[in-house]
């Protein structure tokens, strides 16, 4: 029974297909919202939020069974009035910031907003060198 | 037995290599003077061995010989010819064999071609060309053999993953690896002229040709893989941003920044520190994606070979060469002297600023790819993606599009601002007059939210379009060089792509819907009926095509035929998305699944202007090509002349 | 022509790119040599169960609550589905759980009611309780990510722990001794 069950297992590590369940899609998986700017709100949320079953997809992206029921929560949250941040951090707060493309500000994640600001800094500080060196130099 | 061959000239070329690093570098030195005849034979004969090697390969693709362990694992005898031959370098070991045999290629190629360079140097850059491919032929023969036998060959192959068979992506890889390899031989070339402290003119003009044709590849190789993404995935989506996708663009923005920094040093012999630095990390990233893409650690929907044994590998590999040029590079570069000089208002100025911009771009892009690995050591997991990349590069890349309006208008040395005013007016009043109009004509821009990015980027992309080809106006346009249109075309492509890019994420719109048989959807201006959905069969697929019929603004219908198919071997679902191409835009049509009450899933989108980002790819290509042709057609009249000279002293007995 | 400044201060920043690649191969030597597994796992941990009330997934099963949940005694809430091979695997370590007194409760993800008939009959039930989660709406609201997972559900409706993939032998004494850690 063991090595039945391992042989199982073996053969789902190598095949490339999950199993799939046999329930249709979620409501509002592949269906937009009647009122277009709720759509819309909804829509841009999908794009930043990340579908947790696949290797590197937005759930706007995604046909995995769980994304299209992450994008109905998305969008039924939308339709009874909630902000996309609130979803948003409703979502963070149970899966953490891995679901999440737009990085939240947090100590763990600061030197990715300070990076730009060090890179312009550093930018300013080479081409002011440059062109101290040169000023007075060429006429 | 074709197997055998390939495996034994592999195996002499790494020879070759070793002899062609250890010649190169005697010569170098006072008593091994004499080696220095030997050292451009042994490249051409080591290109040439390689190039055999390869062949051997796709023959065996060619034949499916299940014998040879790699064909087993990745091809099959059903499949259509170009995609036996793409399957040579759809896999690991297929792929860094291309890799290594490029790289000899081009070795034999500047071995025989290159006479303009100080013979040591041309020596130093061989040898580090050797020292670099013998990691990569080290790897391949002791750890990822392409011609490995199975003891007992299997009946059938597993197939190629049907993603990749695709005539897109079946030339993607090559041009991409033509590109990375290419910018070896600038790195090759870095190399030579820190060793032999030979910095100057004539190093970045031989060095240029390559890095315009490499960059030429990558920018053509990218922009393939980017549309090829957008009609295969089945979302619309071109670019995410993806591990994968970033390790083929930190290449391409060094080679960026390479090329212009290289044409101020082969010019105005300034910016010698900038360009060799450049060479360095160019090829770099190079090493650093290949590396990233086959070692597993970071997660991507493209990653493959994901071995963390071979990872390790290509780490060492990475510590030596990358950790070795920049050791190099830090102690010599003091013995760099300073070039020519140039004032705060001057085209080099321009460009040094377009340097530091790129070099920005390509750290930010290397930080976000490789936080998440960093946050991960500290146990947590973040996901760094589109929301982040999007406005932080914009942060970089507006100033450097603005610096790029006005740069090819500046002259060299020494300009005032005041002189070009009358001829940037016109972009930057163009560029006002669009993001008025779309202040006023377009509120879809502004609620729910603000699409900051894609208002600015669209007003950019019309004034960059018009500043663009200001170089040209009160020109001979017959007499202006080929470098000069290659550098108009270029820049006028990167305007034709914002345009693209930001059209398409401004004013697309997408229909979902649950549609039966003979019902009509609008989205935009279109009007789709779907007609019919049927079974078709192909050479290893089946699959259900809909056939519909779209029709723009009610003119006549044109019938879309998008299918879902089902691959056997291996078993993989892809969808084949149905695209309509007008002047405006592009309709984009999917079929997804059926539900219990016999509706179809439709997936409809109306993508105003979206195929503008690939044919601005397109012509940033072609602007590449054109300055390559010139430069090299300049190169080849100079180096006549020249011998003409040389034999004339010689009859005159001077 | 005035003379460049001393080339010191230009030595620093000279090293300053190897100084970024040192950086870069450290960060991936520890990505290489201890690779992240690609689970994600709940935040919920600690926090208490959102409030839901899951019809019975098979009419011999009465469905899953918070209210019933948060009764006094922990208990393992089992994430599974009838389509996921790997709860096949685990279902002689529910059974020993079971055996031993451990009160399991299950949320069958994504499943038709004689699909989860069927999956029981051919590997036992052991189920005191089974909710069906049609569109992963509960799953999502505890932070589970996939199937099988099992949580462990103090007394009072708190997650004290997360058992991500299928339980193995080995597995089992560990999920006893995070129910005791419950229980006080």
């Amino acid at each position: 029974m063991t090595r039945l069950l391992l042989l199982l297992l073996a053969l789902v590590m190598a095949a490339p297909l999950p199993a799939q369940d046999l329930l249709p899609p979620a409501p509002y998986a592949y269906k937009q919202l009647d009122d277009p700017a709720q759509e819309a709100k909804a829509r841009a949320l999908m794009e930043t939020l990340r579908c947790l079953k696949c290797q590197s997809q937005a759930i706007s992206d995604s046909d995995a069974p769980m994304a299209g029921d992450m994008r109905h929560q998305v969008r039924s949250r939308i339709a009874a009035g909630e902000e996309p941040e609130e979803i948003r951090q409703w979502l963070v707060e149970r899966y953490g910031d891995y679901v999440s493309y737009t990085p939240q500000l947090r100590a763990m994640t600061w030197p990715l907003f300070a990076a730009p600001l060090v890179f312009l800094g550093v930018a300013a500080l080479l081409l002011r060198r440059r062109f101290r060196k040169t000023r007075g130099a060429v006429k | 037995m074709i197997a055998e061959i390939g495996l034994a000239c592999l195996w002499m070329a790494g020879a070759l290599a070793l002899l062609q690093l250890v010649t190169g570098a005697l010569a170098l030195t006072s008593k091994g003077v004499g080696l220095a005849g030997i050292v451009r034979p042994v490249a051409v004969a080591q290109g040439l061995l390689c190039g055999l090697a390869f062949v051997c390969l796709i023959a065996l693709f060619l034949r499916t010989d299940l014998s040879v362990k790699l064909i087993a694992t990745n091809s099959h005898s059903l499949k259509p010819f170009i995609y036996k031959l793409a399957g040579t370098w759809g896999n690991h070991e297929g792929s860094m064999l291309l890799w290594v045999t490029v790289m000899a290629l081009a070795g034999a190629f500047i071995a025989l071609v290159e006479r303009r360079l100080r013979n040591d140097t041309m020596l130093a850059t061989l040898a580090g060309q050797a020292f670099v491919s013998i990691g990569f032929y080290a790897f391949l023969l002791l750890s990822s053999n392409p011609f490995e036998r199975l003891a007992v060959p299997p009946p059938e192959g597993n197939g190629l993953n049907p993603l990749l068979q695709d005539i897109g992506l079946a030339f993607h890889p090559p041009t991409l690896y033509l590109g990375y390899v290419g910018l070896s031989i600038a790195f090759s070339f870095a190399i030579g002229a820190l060793v032999t402290s030979d910095v100057g003119p004539a190093f970045a003009r031989a060095m240029r040709p390559w890095v315009l044709g490499a960059w030429l590849f990558l920018t053509i190789g990218i922009t393939a893989g980017s549309y090829w993404a957008y009609y295969e995935l089945g979302w619309g989506g071109w670019w995410f941003w993806d591990p994968v996708e970033n390790a083929s663009l930190m290449p391409w923005l060094a080679a960026t920044a390479l090329i212009h920094s290289s044409s101020v040093l082969a010019t105005r012999n300034a910016l010698r520190a900038w360009t060799v630095m450049l060479a360095v990390v160019a090829f770099s990233m190079s090493m650093i994606g290949t590396f990233l893409v086959r070692s597993g650690i970071l997660t991507s929907v493209h990653a493959f070979a994901v071995d963390p044994e071979r990872g390790s590998f290509i780490l060492a590999l990475l510590a030596i060469y990358i950790g070795g040029a920049l050791v190099l590079f830090a102690i010599r570069a003091r013995t760099i002297t300073e070039g020519a000089r140039f004032a705060l208002t001057s085209r080099e100025s321009a460009l040094v600023v377009n340097n530091v911009m790129l070099s920005a771009i390509l750290g930010i892009v290397l930080l976000g790819t490789l936080y998440p690995l960093l946050t991960e050591a500290f146990g947590e997991k973040v996901s760094v993606g589109p929301p982040y990349f999007d406005p932080v590069g914009a942060i970089f890349f507006i100033p450097m599009l603005l610096v790029m309006a006005v740069g090819p208008l500046l002259h060299w040395r020494n300009d005032r601002l005041g002189r070009i005013t009358g001829k940037i007016a016109i972009p930057a009043l163009l560029i006002g007059a669009v993001l008025l109009g779309l202040a006023l004509f377009a509120p879809s821009l502004f609620t729910p939210s603000f699409k900051l990015l894609p208002f600015i980027g669209m007003g950019l992309a019309v004034g960059l379009a018009v500043a663009s080809v200001m170089p040209l106006i009160g020109r001979n346009l017959r007499r202006t060089p080929l470098p000069t249109w290659g550098m108009v075309v270029a820049h006028l492509g990167i305007a034709v792509s914002l345009f693209g890019v930001a059209t398409d994420s401004a004013f697309a719109t997408e229909k979902l819907v649950a549609s039966r048989i003979g019902e009509s959807h609008t989205v935009g201006p279109w009007s789709i009926t779907l007609k019919n959905v049927e079974p078709v069969a192909g050479p290893n697929w089946t699959s259900l095509e809909a056939t519909m019929a779209a029709s723009y603004d009610g003119g006549t219908a044109t019938t879309i035929h998008p299918q879902a198919r089902n691959y056997t071997s291996p078993p993989t679902v892809t969808s084949e998305s149905a695209l309509l191409t007008r002047w405006n835009g592009q309709l984009y049509a999917v079929l997804g699944e059926e539900a219990d009450d016999g509706r179809w899933q439709l997936r409809l989108w109306w993508k105003p202007f979206v195929p503008m980002i690939w044919y601005g790819g397109l012509l940033i290509g072609l602007g590449g090509l054109l300055s390559l042709i010139g430069r090299v057609a300049r190169d080849m009249k100079r180096s006549r002349a020249e011998e003409k000279i040389a034999d004339r002293r010689e009859r005159q007995g001077r | 022509m005035s003379e460049a400044p001393a080339p010191r201060r230009a030595g620093l920043w000279l090293w300053v790119p190897l100084a970024v690649f040192a950086g870069f191969f450290v960060l991936v030597m520890t990505g290489l040599l201890a690779p992240a597994d690609r689970e994600v796992a709940s935040a919920m941990i600690g926090k208490p169960l959102p409030q839901f009330d899951l019809r019975p997934a098979v009419p011999g099963r009465p469905g899953v609550s918070t209210a019933q949940l948060a009764d006094g005694k922990p208990r393992l809430l089992n994430v599974f589905a009838s389509w996921c091979i790997p709860c096949i695997a685990e279902a002689p370590q529910l059974e020993a759980l079971a055996r031993q007194g451990v009160e399991i409760d299950g949320i069958a993800i994504r499943d038709r009611t004689q699909d989860v008939e069927r999956f029981l009959d051919a590997n036992g039930n052991p189920y005191q309780r089974i909710g069906a989660d049609d569109l992963s709406q509960v799953q999502m609201s505890i932070g589970s990510s996939g199937v099988p997972e099992t949580f462990v559900i103090d007394g009072k409706g708190i997650i004290r722990h997360q058992h991500i993939g299928d339980i193995r032998a080995e597995d089992v004494p560990k999920l006893i001794e995070k129910l005791r850690e419950a229980g006080q």
